[in-house]
């Protein structure tokens, strides 16, 4: 199994590590970030920023509590609105990062060493502004907790046939494996910067962080067993809770819900979305800490091709959806592929394809799968792309279902705005504080790419 | 924000207690400061001219004040307030985008009210029995069980017409509104108008306390202030007393006016209503030579022709019986009627037609001349004029082939020739004594009310008139535009003005005195119905802010002891039933909602020979059409929150009125709904939003009166534009000449209903509403369910619940050709479920909370033509469903709603978090979630007013239609105590009724258990019409309709 | 066993190859309570040092056994026993919309079991360890490689252990006091 490690060394691909690199070097390179290198002005203006949007949400948040959810734009018929599309959208981001770390690495896709790190930072942090919307978008956000399975003085429990009980269940399981396998991965790390940190202090809280680790040879062996088992288990996992959020819309009545597609193209959609935020991270990071040779032009091309991979199978989806709107007969998707197509949201589907279809077509050219700013741009595109998208599913399906008479439209107030906006902010401040107190990239996996870490019988 | 709120927080004119609450909203709604919205807000404010800061209006103010250049009052500021600037300028005081939420809430739960409510407050604890022994409906006042209504017979009367009515009382506190099913003018139905009388009760709003100048006053300092000069004028024998009244139908109070004239026989009596019956007065008297009221017997009438009446509907005297009458004919396994509708505006009579054809009201009268010279009337001069519209001639067979079972019948507000031609038509075809009757005049006074008060002002200017007293009304606000008779009140020519009145409105203001007047649910009285049968109208409850009635005021004019209205009326009826009997037949009187042997008998009378004179306008300049407001009818109802949410029957708009104007004709004019444009007639301007109607004839429209008060209350006050203003006592209601000028202003209208189509956009006809004409009917009787693909019951993999095996298995069937559209479930369910209201720019939205709605489609006849100035109307109320698979439920995380044993689609508010996911997936969009806090939970009157029986929903919880399972379990009890006592099981059989059901005129709601075989509701399921609601989605619905069938006449198809 | 005052000792290599050579042979010389170090796991490593069975997966796999019961008898019990009501005309046992939780319960439960069983069977947290108190060891983390031979090794002897230690050529060799 150990052969993972190895680099596969292949003529026209670039390495997956420049060479000249040992591992004391790799150590002093990616630690010094954490440990000696100071913060910039440029960490505390992205910091402050992410901050200060963060504080925007908790008022509109507070606010929120305080009048009720009637000053978002949700109304009857449509009885969702930003909230859930952005639950979906940051639990899609989020994908990537377990995906990085757990499937690529059964697919012994040892060029995800250099990544996977910040990638499962990134899963937690998305996963975090995900889990907000279900708490706060319900009417009564203090009885929340009534979505949970304990004994109440009522003596009832929660609906098991709720796809949203399912969600429960899914992104919390998620969270937690996501949490805990990032934790895992850190543990080796945690130890270095114990033995490298001069403070008392950092010496002390990694100490503690690292719980000891020494680097036995017996707790190697049990930490890759275990190390590979959580990969096993969080492949399927991560695959399901997608498809988990597909089913609060598939197993709804409402037409443009109602669709055995969701799962594949949800989880395709949400891997297409995750590596595109992955890249928007990777790009500046590798270039304002110098990383180029960590993270290399070979990294981004093979997240390049996974975004075309799976911004591909998206497409599908969509063709299959109308395809059925049509071949089905039923009257009322029919309905909902002409409304997309000219009803009233026809500008943000128009736009959900142009950013989701035929821009990133471009992919299929080397250069711009090469060169860091095309990239940057796309995956930005794309992640608009995504949010489109669901905005589509939830809102444009609800809006006009199955009585004409009780058709509607769906106007964002600026409280779905500020909080919308304010999760992308409490996103960035979580990953500038990241950077800082935690080497970004995975430095013991890192030392298994020099062709030292090999050994022969 | 959704940039249409402004548009609402403009009008508002801010009176002391609002202003303070804005003020105090104002710091809670901080954050509505910032954010963009505010500047799109800015573009849709009608009027953004004369925008003047608050400064230069305190100057105005007081430069008014000073050298009395304003109204002379110090009230001279509210008086200001109505002029736009003032208003601008206020709102303007607070922060742009302030009054956001503030407004929804003031609008909704109609604010929270300080400053009045505060009187009442722990009001709400005791109990208010009137004084005197009023005699309850069902069973001896002695043994009240608390949790248990009492019923109460009583009425109310509209435009002086008696609804009789049963109004339910727990515990000394009437809380919702029945018709008397044993009186014939109801058969249990009610009107709109009756059923939202009880929040009218409870307005806080309503005039607290005698005023005078301002200030509260005394009753005794109104007695002194009237002694001096009522004895002056006992010299003058009352010359220079004006008494001015509404319609008036009451016995006693006529009585007592009589009385009080034989006191000052040189005292003037006058009456005036906006929404009077002078035509019908006036053509009445041109074909009989005397005032006799018209009545119809609709069951008997197999061919109606309407010339512009609008009689099914809330308004038309007898309208409750009418429906009834007209509905029991339109089963067409029966033998169905024809109707016939020309109208000059959609109605929903014209929806119910069989042939409806949209023409100017001007035209009418042309119409009618050309039809008098086909029909056996004999011939008015000039015979056919222009060409004859292609109908006529098989509507006039048709009238012919049903000689004495044909109804002509004629608008309110179509000219007196008109209505003599009907007359003369009636009689001709031998409909008199069938199915037209004549008796005396219900109006106590019949007189002409637009001469009568033109009468009044030219005594005021010449000045005559020392002392006016008027008895409720608000002729400064809804007198005809030409006598100004606002100004008359102002000018000052009129040394003592005394106004009894509900509300201190724009009237009251402008007197030196006003009494704040019991409601009639608060005292005594008595009214004819429309067939002149007697209501005694008990009080449900002792006057809550001490009222005195208009009964009981005159008696104190008229010198005598101040006698309660009790004595008064038990005197009157005791003259009038001399006899040992009394006491009893005053029981029986009371006990059964009316007196007996009074009913009008019908009247011989004949049609003289002689030519009505016919005349008829043949310009084609644009006319202009006035209705009375189909929900708050002549702004009497303008604070009245449920109706003013009530969305109208045609356009489903809500709280607001607006400019009715054809398809074809706005396309023309380049017109677009919510366009702000500029109506003039004859120099008089007014300012409204436009709605494209489908069904205004072209070249012609309409507006309704009502709205556009200043000083109506914190719910009706400055909603919508003011039509009196166009109004003359020369056309009252409809002129040519009109002028419509764009203003290019944007203004938003909340319709309830976004698409009134069963067409979508991209060409599919989904079947909502089955329909087919009556061959077809008779050919295929099952189109109904050929017409969706419905799975076969039980057509499931699980395996179904055992409803079958219940006692009770609750449905309901609506016959959609029954249903007249008339809105009153809507308002019955509002009351009976303890229902918010929530304010324009939450309609606006689509945040309405009606458990029951009434969804309006348009139909074209043909494709081709696209005739879109008369499309054909349906109406199909939509409660919920409660399907047996219901899809709402499956997805509630937390099983807030689910299914009981007898198939109710059971909300548990208590458990419900408010994902609002069941109401995503229920595919009829019934359930109503409360995104704010809509309920008002401060106002004492409103805790007084709700249902005991039904919870009131907070903030965050998903409400819906429950079957009014309040009732289904309190008539289980009475069936399981009645078992117990007979010792045999009885079961709740069809005396069981939902609200909506009991108070539908047209009875098209039928509920009751679908496993009793027996029960109306079975038979109704067990019709071929019967069809489920999407039910190919098969969820099964509880609730199905019959689909309509129309009868239309086989030589009108083209 | 007997309390020593050395803990064992120590050598220190360059590379893993160096280690797992020395490890192999330190092993054959019949020594089996030694253990290695390395900042990165090496292949073979722990075989050389006579570590053979892992109990992990079997840890996992109860893990994800009870995970799995515990979800689909929670909803069963919750559903059918407890408090059934009538959804949808659904029936109180609607085992498909049952079988999402189960699985992530079971997948739940067997994450956990993975992390926490993985740091209980090394005995971690850990946070004083004898080897430590080499103050070359804080490179273990970096670059260098270590092999340890336990004074609790029946085959130890300070003098002994120290020239086989020699005889690896390691970088050098330190005493662990305990």
């Amino acid at each position: 199994m150990n052969d993972r490690y190895k680099t596969t060394v292949d003529a026209e691909q670039a390495p997956v590590i420049e060479p000249g690199y040992t591992f004391g070097t790799i150590t002093e390179k990616i630690s010094s970030i954490v440990l000696t290198r100071p913060a910039s002005n440029g960490w505390f203006v992205g910091f402050g920023v992410g901050f200060m949007l963060t504080m925007m949400m908790l008022y509109a948040i507070g606010y929120l509590f305080l009048k009720g959810i009637g000053i978002w734009g949700d109304t009857i018929p449509i009885g969702w609105g930003f909230a859930i599309v952005n639950f979906v959208w940051w639990i899609g981001i989020g994908h990537a990062g377990t995906l990085i770390s757990a499937i690529l690495l059964l697919l012994r896709q040892s060029w995800r060493n250099s990544i996977n790190r910040f990638a499962e930072a990134m899963t937690l942090f998305a996963v975090a502004c995900a889990g907000i919307f279900p708490a706060i978008h319900v009417g009564r956000p203090w009885l929340a907790y009534w979505l949970f399975p304990y004994p109440s003085t009522m003596g009832v429990w929660p609906q098991f046939r709720s796809p949203l009980m399912w969600d429960v269940f899914a992104v919390s399981t998620y969270a937690t494996i996501s949490a805990l396998f990032w934790f895992m991965g850190l543990i080796p790390d945690f130890a270095t910067l114990r033995d490298r940190s001069d403070k008392p202090v950092l010496r002390i809280v990694y100490g503690m962080l690292s719980m000891g680790w020494r680097g036995s040879a017996r707790h190697w062996h049990r930490y890759e067993t275990a190390y590979l088992l959580l990969a096993g288990l969080a492949t399927p996992l991560v695959l399901s809770v997608h498809t988990v959020v597909s089913f609060d819309f598939a197993i709804g009545i409402v037409p443009g819900w109602h669709t055995t597609i969701f799962p594949p193209y949800f989880v395709a959609g949400a891997i297409y979305s995750g590596f595109a935020m992955v890249l928007m991270l990777a790009i500046p990071i590798r270039k304002i800490y110098r990383l180029e040779d960590f993270i290399t032009e070979r990294h981004l091309q093979n997240s390049a091709k996974v975004m075309l991979a799976t911004g591909l199978i998206v497409a599908y989806g969509y063709g299959i959806e109308a395809f059925m709107g049509w071949y089905s007969g039923d009257r009322y998707d029919a309905f909902t592929l002409w409304n997309r197509l000219h009803g009233p949201y026809a500008i943000p589907y128009w736009s959900l394809l142009t950013c989701n279809i035929f821009i990133p077509q471009l992919l299929w050219i080397k250069k711009l799968r090469t060169s860091p700013l095309a990239l940057f741009l796309l995956s930005g595109v794309i992640l608009i792309g995504m949010w489109l998208e669901r905005f589509i599913i939830v809102v444009v399906s609800l809006s006009r279902d199955f009585l004409t008479s009780s058709w509607g439209m769906y106007y964002p107030t600026r409280w779905d705005w500020m909080i919308f906006i304010g999760t992308i902010g409490m996103f960035l401040a979580a990953m500038f504080l990241f950077l800082r107190l935690l080497p970004a990239i995975s430095i013991f996996e890192m030392r298994t790419l020099l062709p030292e870490a090999e050994v022969k019988e | 924000m959704q940039p249409t709120t402004q548009a609402v927080g403009k009008g508002k004119i801010s009176i002391s207690p609002d202003g303070a609450k804005e003020a105090r909203d104002e710091i809670m709604d901080e954050p509505h400061k910032l954010g963009s919205a505010d500047t799109k807000r800015e573009d849709v404010c009608p009027s953004k001219k004369g925008k003047l800061d608050l400064e230069s209006v305190r100057a105005q103010i007081e430069a008014a004040a000073d050298e009395k250049a304003g109204p002379e009052y110090w009230r001279s500021l509210e008086e200001l307030a109505g002029s736009p600037a003032f208003q601008e300028a206020l709102h303007r005081e607070f922060p742009k985008g302030a009054s956001e939420w503030v407004d929804s809430v003031s609008r909704r739960g109609f604010l929270k009210v300080m400053g009045a409510s505060m009187a009442l407050a722990g009001m709400t604890g005791c109990v208010r029995l009137p004084l005197e022994p009023i005699v309850p409906y069902v069973r001896q006042p002695e043994d009240v069980i608390p949790g248990r209504p009492q019923f109460y017979a009583t009425a109310m009367t509209l435009g002086g017409y008696a609804s009789p009515l049963l109004v339910e009382s727990h515990l000394g506190r009437p809380t919702k509104i029945e018709g008397n099913d044993q009186h014939p003018a109801s058969l249990g139905g009610t009107d709109i108008f009756a059923q939202a009388s009880i929040l009218g009760m409870y307005d806080p709003d309503r005039s607290q306390s005698v005023m005078s100048m301002g200030d509260q006053q005394s009753w005794q300092a109104l007695l002194n202030a009237l002694h001096g000069p009522l004895t002056a004028q006992k010299a003058l024998q009352g010359a220079g007393i004006r008494i001015l009244t509404p319609t008036i139908s009451s016995p006693t109070l006529a009585d007592q006016l009589r009385g009080f004239l034989k006191i000052y026989p040189q005292a003037k009596w006058h009456v005036y209503e906006p929404v009077n019956r002078d035509n019908v007065l006036e053509g009445a008297k041109l074909a009989f030579g005397q005032p006799v009221e018209t009545r119809y017997d609709f069951e008997k009438a197999d061919v109606i022709v309407s010339l512009d009446a609008d009689f099914l509907y809330a308004g038309f005297p007898g309208n409750v019986r009418y429906i009834r009458d007209f509905a029991k004919r339109r089963n067409p396994d029966g033998n169905m009627n024809r109707l016939y509708v020309i109208e000059s505006t959609p109605t929903t009579t014209g929806a119910k037609a069989d042939h409806r054809f949209p023409m100017r009201a001007s035209e009418v009268e042309k119409f009618a001349h050309n039809l008098s010279s086909h029909l056996p009337v004999n011939p008015p001069t000039g015979g056919v004029v222009g060409d004859n519209p292609g109908f006529a001639g098989p509507l006039v067979q048709d009238l012919l082939a049903h000689r004495a079972s044909s109804v002509v019948i004629v608008g309110d507000h179509q000219p007196p020739v008109v209505h003599a031609f009907a007359h003369a038509v009636n009689q001709a075809l031998g409909n008199i004594g069938k199915t037209v009757f004549y008796t005396d005049p219900v109006d106590a006074n019949p007189i002409n009310q637009a001469e009568s008060i033109r009468d009044l002002v030219s005594d005021v200017q010449t000045g005559k008139v020392d002392l006016l007293v008027i008895l409720g009304g608000n002729p400064a606000y809804d007198a005809p535009a030409d006598l100004d008779f606002a100004n008359v009140l102002k000018n000052g020519r009129v040394p003592l003005r005394v106004h009894l009145g509900l509300y201190q409105n724009e009237t009251a203001e402008l007197c030196q005195w006003h009494i704040n007047q019991a409601h009639e649910l608060e005292a005594w009285g008595d009214a004819r119905a429309y067939d002149g049968t007697v209501s005694v109208i008990q009080p449900l409850i002792a006057p809550l802010y001490n009222g005195k009635s208009a009964l009981e005021f005159v008696t104190l004019l008229s010198g005598q002891a101040d006698a309660t209205g009790y004595d008064l009326v038990r005197a009157y009826w005791q003259k009038q039933h001399t006899g040992t009997d009394f006491e009893a037949f005053w029981r029986k009187s009371l006990h059964g909602g009316w007196v007996e042997r009074t009913t009008y008998q019908p009247k011989s009378v004949a049609v003289k020979n002689d030519n009505f004179g016919w005349k008829w306008a043949t310009d084609t300049a644009i006319e202009l059409n006035i209705r009375r407001d189909p929900t708050i009818y002549d702004g009497q109802f303008s604070n009245n929150g449920w109706l003013q949410e009530l969305p109208k029957p045609m356009n489903k708009l809500t709280w607001d009125n607006a400019v009715l104007i054809g398809p074809m004709m706005g396309e023309r004019l380049q017109i677009k709904t919510c366009d702000m444009v500029e109506l003039e007639l004859n120099g008089r301007k007014v300012t409204g939003p436009v709605w494209i109607q489908p069904g205004v004839p072209d070249n012609s429209v309409t507006v309704t009166l009502g709205y556009g008060r200043t000083r109506a209350g914190r719910v009706g006050t400055a909603q919508g534009f003011n039509a009196y203003a166009l109004r003359t006592s020369a056309a009252p209601w409809f002129a040519s000449g009109l002028q419509i000028r764009k203003t290019g202003d944007r203004y938003v209208l909340a319709s309830t209903q976004g698409y009134q189509s069963m067409d979508t956009p991209n060409g599919d006809h989904r079947p909502l509403v089955r329909e087919t004409v009556l061959e077809e009917y008779h050919k295929d009787p099952d189109f109904a369910k050929e017409q969706g693909e419905e799975p076969a019951p039980g057509l499931t993999l699980y395996k179904p619940y055992p409803y079958k095996e219940e006692d009770y298995a609750w449905g309901m069937a609506i016959d959609l050709n029954s249903c007249v559209g008339c809105n009153n479930c809507m308002i019955a369910c509002q009351s009976e479920n303890n229902i918010a209201v929530v304010g324009k720019e939450q309609c606006a939205i689509g945040r309405h909370m009606h458990w029951i709605r009434i969804d309006t489609y348009y139909q074209y006849p043909d494709e081709a033509a696209r005739d879109r100035d008369n499309p054909k109307a349906f109406f199909q109320p939509v409660p919920c469903m409660q399907c047996e698979d219901a899809p709402c439920e499956v997805v509630c995380p937390v099983g807030a709603t689910n299914h009981s044993s007898e198939g109710l689609n059971d909300m548990v508010y208590n458990r419900c978090v408010g994902t609002r996911y069941c109401s995503n997936n229920c595919p009829y969009k019934v359930r109503r979630f409360n995104f704010l806090l809509f309920q008002d939970w401060v106002t004492p009157q409103y805790k007084m007013m709700r249902n005991p029986d039904v919870s009131v929903r907070s903030r965050g919880v998903m409400e819906k239609c429950t079957y009014c399972v309040q009732r289904i379990n309190e008539h289980k009890i009475d069936a399981e105590t009645a078992s117990v006592r007979e010792g045999k099981q009885i079961k709740v059989g069809d005396e069981l009724q939902t609200a909506c059901q009991q108070s539908c005129p047209a009875g098209a709601i039928i509920f009751g258990n679908i496993n009793d075989p027996e029960s109306r509701v079975s038979k109704l399921k067990a019709q071929s019409r019967n069809y489920s609601l999407l039910g190919e989605l098969n969820t099964r619905p509880r609730t199905t309709y019959l689909a309509e069938v129309s009868n239309p006449n086989p030589e009108l198809k083209a | 066993m007997k309390r020593e005052r050395i803990y064992g000792i120590m050598a220190e290599f360059d590379s893993a190859q160096a280690l797992v050579d020395a490890a192999k042979r330190t092993h054959e010389a019949g020594y089996n309570r030694i253990d290695a170090y390395s900042p990165f796991p090496i292949e073979g490593l722990a075989e050389e040092i006579g570590f053979h069975h892992d109990e992990v997966p079997l840890v996992v796999l109860i893990g994800g056994i009870v995970g799995g019961l515990t979800g689909y008898l929670m909803q069963y019990w919750m559903s059918v026993v407890s408090y059934p009501i009538n959804v949808g005309g659904k029936p109180a046992h609607s085992w498909p919309a049952f079988i999402v939780i189960t699985f992530e319960m079971t997948i739940l439960f067997a994450g956990i079991s993975a992390v926490f069983g993985m740091l209980a069977l090394n005995g971690l947290p850990m946070p004083y360890h004898p080897v430590f108190n080499v103050p070359r060891f804080s490179s273990a983390s970096k670059d260098r490689f270590f092999l340890i031979v336990f004074s609790s090794d029946p085959k130890y002897d300070p003098a002994g252990t120290r020239s086989f230690l020699q005889g690896l050529e390691p970088r050098s060799i330190s005493e662990v006091p305990s």
